[in-house]
């Protein structure tokens, strides 16, 4: 066989989202600007940059200013100030209420923002690193965490290729590539793989007492009860619409109908340029239905009179589903470890109140390059990065997630009604200063209740209009995978799916994955759970949401997975 | 002897199309490129005979504006030896190509053309054909099978009829058709090491070519959607169906 060729860098990125090419820009800046030399790299599983990055996307400019303060004059990606917002409340199929300003929480307002497409911005922060001569792979999953001999993190394996089905080499078999780091960050985005074996392996997060070296009390406090990860599944669509209804630079963001008062999640809608619509709607995964079907209700939601009056004659252009972190400031874990760093929504930092995460994943990447290039200056190597810890606590990022710190919780406990009121209350009238946290300690997976405690929930078919089948759907990702190689949705046990999970949640996969992959197939001998792997998008909301945490995500052959265009 | 295999950058074969909403063409913002899958193929049966010790040199050659500079650092990371790219930010029309291809090969004096059958894009299919004409020299189009013996090149096509056996003298032009090979995966270190090779550019001065346009695109459409289909309960009713809808008496 093979064998296994070893590539050195100083610095290896996993991921090429906002908060890894953030990172690789400002490493590549510090080089430039200290002379010394460090060598860079950037490892992407989608088949190019961008291919896997779904987002609204408003983006707040901040932290690009700040690693860019000419980016304007960069040939940035395309980009549209927000110029008009909206929030409505659907009362329900056919009624809204439009919330004066006044009564929208601090946090939801935009001015100041820009309506992105999350893909164009990846892409364009990638030329931008490569001119500081940092390497960037796409098509490379790291598949495993290299340990040293001390178990300190020294790097990342990439994926084997030319795999058959049952994991046979094939004629064009390649081994994965050892990538030797002295420092590697870990930038997967939202419930990342390998993040979450380093979360286990070094006990960073929930349920473990880490330490807090800020003097903080109240927020030491916070730090030794980290809460568990909570997460939503977003959908996303892009629309071309008529050019007498486009209005670019208009925001709207929705919520209520056809969400009942329990199940936290919204909609949104950003007019963006050239007559393109970003539209699609959050369902909070700690849900308690099984029964519930999120594809469904985002479906459903572009039916309302004021989502389906804008699509009237419009065309879909586009599709796709992504998990993005809602635990916020209460489980955020402990970041660094000997050899590695947590970054962007890796380690969950997403402003759950502004449904932002662009700007905090990109901060948290400059931070991390800058405690990085001091260890390294400093003659280090896969120790731990504290500098890291120190730097992200008393950033502008740490603020603004204490800040909102309760606005998911509260929404958790109380629902949308008595939940949005406490935040508004909290956010405009107390500026987020309270001294109390409200917790969720309750992972999202383990919130599901039996199936016997509901009725099926009935939805009704597709339109073809504005509403759509879901493989219709998936084939506007354009997702493929090599279809002779190993499943790369693992299950821990074959056997909970249809013997424990069908007949207590009905099997819940079947509804919650947006693509569809899951299927309980009836046969003469009995019930079957198929994976139709092929069609999965990355979302992650299986590994997630199971409530035997038996499925378990693993990055297929590097390259595969969707094909996301200005998504 | 010496191998000249030629690439087009396409968009994705994963990719869905969208046209542009005036009709002027594709949309490529933003849009995944690749290499053309049957040249891809062409340029795996190059290394493979390169491998075998049949050929000394492998040249790849592109047609096109500077970001297609991509899609030929991923063939030096399969495993060409030179790139060679003729700038130029001109609609791709087949009979032009074809003449700049010519120029070329009159250039680097090859032995052997691969080409893929088609590009995925405009599915022309013409170019080797063209260029074949072009050169006078024989050629094997849709090829599935190859092997190099005495200076002749021994092919199997893919016909209606089946299989096609032909033997053709070199210097010769193949195009492959997909059951020819599957492409290798290409390794890291490669990618690193063909970042670094330098990549010749040549404009169409350089080579004494006009593109003089010879079709002009007047509409681009997207084909009607599909009817959705329906689920009929049993076979009688599929016949009753069909017997309605005249496709059965
Ligand atoms: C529907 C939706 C709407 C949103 N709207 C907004 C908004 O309006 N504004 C805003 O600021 N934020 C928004 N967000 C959140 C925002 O998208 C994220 O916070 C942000 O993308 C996080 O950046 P990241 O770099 O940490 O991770 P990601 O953007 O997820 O990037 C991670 C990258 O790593 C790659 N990767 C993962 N694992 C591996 C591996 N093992 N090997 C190699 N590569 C790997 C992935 O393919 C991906 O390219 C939204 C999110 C969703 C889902
Ligand atoms: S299989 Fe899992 S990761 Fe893939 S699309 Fe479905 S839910 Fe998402």
């Amino acid at each position: 066989m093979a064998e296994r060729d070893i590539l050195n860098f100083d610095v290896a990125i996993v991921g090429a989202g906002p908060a890894g090419l953030a990172a690789a820009c400002r490493l590549g800046q510090l080089t430039r600007e200290s002379g010394r030399e460090m060598s860079i790299c950037v490892l992407e599983k989608g088949a190019e940059v961008g291919a896997h990055s779904l987002s609204g996307a408003l983006l707040d400019p901040v932290a690009l200013t700040g690693l860019f303060p000419d980016w304007e004059k960069r040939d940035p990606p395309p980009m549209t100030p927000v110029t008009q917002e909206e929030v409505h409340f659907f009362a329900n199929q056919s009624r809204r209420l439009k919330i004066p300003p006044w009564l929208v929480p601090r946090p939801l307002h935009n001015q100041g923002c820009y309506i992105i497409s999350l893909g164009r911005l990846c892409q364009w922060l990638a030329l931008q690193a490569e001119s500081f001569g940092v390497e960037i792979f796409p098509g490379f999953a790291a598949a495993e965490v290299h340990y040293d001999a001390e178990g300190n993190v020294a790097g990342v394996i990439t994926g084997d290729v030319g795999l058959d089905r049952d994991g046979n080499p094939k004629d064009n078999f390649q081994p994965g590539v050892l990538i030797e780091a002295k420092y590697t960050l870990f930038a997967e985005g939202c419930r990342g793989h390998l993040g979450k074996e380093l979360v286990e392996r070094f006990q960073l997060g929930w349920n473990n007492a880490s330490n807090d070296e800020s003097g903080d009390e109240a927020r030491q406090q916070d730090r030794f009860q980290c809460d568990p990860p909570h997460y939503g599944l977003g959908f996303k669509e892009l629309w071309r619409i008529d050019p007498a209804k486009f209005h670019p630079g208009k925001v709207l963001h929705t919520w209520g109908w056809p969400l009942d008062a329990h199940t936290e999640g919204g909609g949104f809608l950003y007019h963006w340029l050239d007559n393109l619509v970003s539209l699609g709607f959050v369902v909070g995964l700690g849900y308690e239905n099984p029964y519930l079907n999120p594809y469904q209700e985002f479906q459903r939601w572009k039916t309302h009179p004021q989502i389906r009056g804008l699509l009237q004659g419009a065309e879909r252009l586009g599709y796709g589903a992504r998990a993005l972190n809602k635990g916020g400031w209460q489980s955020i874990p402990k970041t660094v470890f000997p050899g590695g760093l947590l970054i962007g929504c890796e380690a969950g930092f997403l402003d759950n109140a502004r449904l932002k995460g662009i700007h905090t994943a990109m901060q948290t990447g400059v931070l991390a390059a800058e405690a990085v290039a001091e260890a390294f200056a400093a003659n280090g190597r896969n120790d731990e990065v504290t500098g890291f810890e120190r730097r992200w606590r008393s950033s502008w990022v740490a603020d603004a997630l204490y800040r909102t710190r309760n606005f998911g919780p509260a929404l958790n406990r109380w629902g949308a009604y008595v939940g949005g009121m406490y935040s508004w209350l909290e956010q405009n009238i107390l500026a987020g200063k309270v001294p109390w946290t409200i917790h969720n300690k309750t992972p999202d997976h383990a919130r599901l209740k039996p199936a016997a405690q509901f009725e099926p929930i009935e939805y009704s078919g597709a339109d073809g209009k504005v509403s759509f089948d879901i493989l219709s759907s998936v084939y506007l990702s354009n997702t493929n995978h090599r279809e002779d190689q190993p499943c790369h949705l693992k299950l821990k046990d074959p056997a909970i799916p249809v013997e424990k999970c069908l007949p207590l949640y009905d099997e819940p996969a079947q509804r919650y994955c947006p693509a569809n992959v899951y299927e309980i197939v009836q046969e003469p001998e009995g019930p079957r759970f198929q994976i139709n792997f092929q069609n999965c998008v990355h979302c992650k909301a299986c590994d997630i949401k199971d409530p035997f945490q038996n499925i378990i995500w693993t990055p297929p052959e590097g390259g595969d997975g969707p094909r996301y265009v200005n998504m | 002897m010496k191998i000249l295999v030629a690439i087009k950058r396409v968009v994705d074969y994963n990719v869905r199309i969208q046209i542009k909403p005036d009709g002027s063409g594709v949309m490529l913002e933003g849009v995944k490129m690749s290499i053309n899958p049957f040249d891809e193929i062409a340029l795996e049966e190059a290394i493979r005979l390169k491998e075998k010790g049949l050929a000394e040199s492998i040249t790849v050659v592109t047609v096109a504006g500077k970001q297609a500079e991509e899609q030929l650092r991923q063939a030096l990371a399969m495993g060409a030896d030179h790139a060679l790219r003729v700038d130029t930010d001109q609609d791709l029309q087949p009979i032009n190509i074809a003449r700049v291809l010519e120029a070329i090969v009159k250039r680097e004096a090859p032995d052997l053309i691969l080409m893929g059958k088609q590009a995925i894009d405009d599915d022309c299919s013409q170019t080797p054909q063209m260029l074949a004409g072009l050169l006078d020299w024989p050629q094997a189009t849709f090829v599935s099978k190859l092997e190099l013996a005495d200076g002749w090149v021994r092919v199997s096509r893919e016909v209606d009829a089946g299989l096609e056996e032909l033997s053709v003298r070199l210097p010769a032009i193949i195009s492959a058709d997909l059951r020819l090979n599957e492409p290798r995966y290409v390794k890291l270190p490669d990618i690193m090491k063909a970042r670094r090779k330098p990549i010749d550019i040549l404009t169409l001065d350089d080579l004494s070519v006009a593109m003089a346009p010879q079709l002009e695109i007047v509409k681009t459409e997207p084909p009607p959607p599909r009817k959705p289909g329906r689920k009929l309960a049993s076979i009688e009713e599929l016949i009753t169906e069909l017997k309605q809808m005249g496709v059965l008496s």
